[in-house]
């Protein structure tokens, strides 16, 4: 049995941490070769040829998939799905989109957000905003499915599998890209930060979410937010946390003026180490947090800030 | 042009689900249920297509109990001009399996030729995030998932989409599949009339036997546990305090 694991590239660098974690919850299940394909994806194929328990690198780039589009990376993806059992990538938006697309031309259902593998058709997933957790079986030939990389370790660097070079199939050509909208920050990656600050709709205004991302910054953290603050447009979309955006464990999670719905916790109550700020002493969220600090975030933030930076310096 | 909305039935998300003790599942008897929020902005968006002029006919479907009457009214309330009924299973235990849901659908397309499906982006109960590329992938259009921004033109549609960097814009040659994220609009509340209006709009009743399609699950629930909980910490009082302990006790800091 051979797995494949579709892995991530952004501008011609390798998704390591996510493919080093989905590569821990596939590795019991047999041989896993990682595909990498993209516009550029020579730097990104010697990345993931280096980490432990990858057997075979399959590198394929062209224009067609330079972007990240379903439909060029399904096709493929679907001429390779004869070799293997299970398919599988990070939970992520880029595979979410592609996987379910595959799993439909081969005629089989598709597991997302998987958190435990028990054996080669039986694993773990959280539904109902993680209120719930399904062990699930399934019966179909080929096994298709998105790993939570939260809910798994990172394996290491050392090993030096073989590159081997695959085509591209023909563009289907239903689908065009025009543009990305992407902020490069110096801060850590939401989905891999030893430490996340988030904030919601209590902060109030873009311009006092600064407040947050001086904090965040003041402790190497990456920052996180909730929907009402990403709806209200005091932070960007990608920075959500939640049952609809990302999935976070960090060592620790601050949730600063955020009151803790289930869609909220479902993105974060895994973290080891939860801090809430908030001003109402009965805020859901206190409920989960393992140190609580109730009162007004607008003077608690400066001072946090203020002396952490003692603190580390 | 003629749009075809999914529209599921599923638990409120104000509720807070319990799973049964002897693990077979979350209790549904006698919650709320509601429509899936993701399909709330997904009947939204084709209502306001149309109120553009853009869009000539919006079909409604719903796959699942007889129950999913209550949303497909609700979306005819909203603007939805016809609602199909597929009449799946009896028991509101049975979850319908993405593959099965897009495969009814398909069946749906071929019959309605819409030039457009606005599917949500994720059911809040499976929390699967698959049917509209499963759909997509089945007909061979192009997709267009988690849209915060439509603009319809020249036969195509231009999408902004939420990706984990940021946004992505791409057009997409109709007939097409868009999944809906929360992002691109904010649902109108219904209005008595609307929806005193909407029982007068048809609503048809299919079967999956007369649609010939395969529902045989694919996968089988074989448990449903709760998961770890985790217990209220302490109450500090300061931000010394925090610091402090986060410092010592904790050691994350
Ligand atoms: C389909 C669906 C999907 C969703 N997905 C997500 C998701 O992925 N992620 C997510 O976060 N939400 C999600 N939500 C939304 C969720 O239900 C809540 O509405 C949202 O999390 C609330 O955000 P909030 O806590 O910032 O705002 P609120 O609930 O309004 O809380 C604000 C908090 O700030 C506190 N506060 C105000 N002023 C101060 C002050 N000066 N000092 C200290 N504290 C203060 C208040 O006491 C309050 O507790 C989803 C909802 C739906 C329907
Ligand atoms: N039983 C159903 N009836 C109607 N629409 C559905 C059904 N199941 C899923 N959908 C549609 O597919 C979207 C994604 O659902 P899912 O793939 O289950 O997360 C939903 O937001 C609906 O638009």
């Amino acid at each position: 049995m051979s797995v494949l694991l579709l892995a991530e590239v952004n501008q011609g660098r390798l998704a390591t941490d996510a493919v080093a974690k989905t590569l821990s919850a596939l590795s019991p299940l047999g041989e896993v070769h990682v595909l990498v394909a993209s516009g550029d994806s020579e730097a990104a194929a010697q990345e993931a040829s280096r980490l432990q328990g990858v057997s075979r690198v399959l590198m394929a780039q062209d224009v067609s998939l330079a972007h990240g589009l379903a439909e060029p990376l399904a096709a493929l993806i679907v001429s390779l799905a004869p070799a293997y059992s299970h398919i599988a990538a990070p939970a992520t938006a880029f595979s979410k989109n592609i996987l379910p697309r595959v799993a439909s031309l081969l005629d089989v259902m598709v597991l997302s957000d998987v958190t435990h593998v028990h054996d080669a058709e039986t694993f773990d997933r959280p539904v109902y905003a993680g209120n719930a957790i399904q062990t699930v079986v399934s019966a179909d030939p080929i096994k298709i499915f998105t790993v939570r990389t939260s809910s798994f370790s990172a394996v290491g660097e050392g090993g030096s599998a073989p590159i081997e070079r695959t085509d591209a199939v023909a563009d289907p050509e239903l689908s065009f890209w025009v543009e990305d909208v992407s902020v490069v920050s110096e801060r850590p990656d939401l989905t891999s930060a030893r430490v996340v600050v988030s904030g919601g709709r209590g902060v109030g205004s873009k311009e006092k979410f600064d407040m947050i991302i001086d904090l965040a910054d003041r402790m190497g953290a990456a920052v996180g937010a909730s929907r009402a603050a990403v709806d209200l447009g005091y932070a960007p979309n990608d920075w959500q946390v939640g049952q609809t955006g990302k999935v976070v464990a960090p060592e620790l999670y601050l949730a600063v003026g955020i009151s803790g719905a289930i869609q909220h916790l479902a993105g974060m109550k895994d973290s080891k180490v939860i801090v809430a700020i908030n001003k109402d002493e009965d805020a859901p969220v206190f409920r989960v947090a393992d140190y609580a600090l109730v009162g007004d975030l607008f003077s608690i933030v400066p001072e946090l800030t203020k002396k952490l930076e003692k603190q580390f310096s | 042009m003629k749009v075809i909305v999914p529209v599921k039935r599923v638990v409120d998300y104000n509720v807070k689900v319990r799973v049964r003790a002897d693990g077979s599942g979350v209790e549904l008897t006698n919650v709320k249920m509601s429509m899936n929020p993701f399909d709330e902005i997904a009947v939204e968006e084709a209502v306001r297509l149309k109120e553009k002029g853009i869009v000539s006919e919006i079909v409604a479907v719903s796959i699942g109990v007889k129950q999913a009457q209550d949303v497909l009214r609700t979306a005819l309330a909203m603007g939805a001009d016809r609602a199909i009924l597929v009449d799946a299973t009896s028991d509101v235990n049975q979850d319908i399996e993405p593959l099965a849901v897009a495969k009814i659908l398909a069946r749906l397309v071929e019959q309605e030729q819409p030039d457009l499906v606005i599917a949500g982006k994720q059911a809040i109960d499976n929390d699967l995030n698959a049917t509209g590329q499963m759909l997509a992938g089945l007909l061979g259009w192009g997709q267009a998932t988690f849209a915060s921004e439509i603009k319809i033109a020249d036969g195509s549609a231009i999408v902004t989409r939420e990706v984990d960097g940021g946004l992505q814009t791409v057009r997409v040659s109709l007939p097409a599949v868009i999944t809906a994220d929360l992002r691109l609009n904010e649902p109108r509340y219904v209005s008595l009339p609307n929806i005193m209006k909407a029982k007068k709009k048809p609503l048809e009743e299919r079967t999956v036997a007369e649609l010939d399609i395969d529902t045989t699950p694919r996968l089988k629930v074989v448990r449903t546990i709760e998961p770890p909980q985790r217990s209220a910490g302490v109450r500090v009082s300061s931000v010394d305090e925090l610091i402090e302990k986060l410092k010592n006790e904790a050691g994350v800091i």
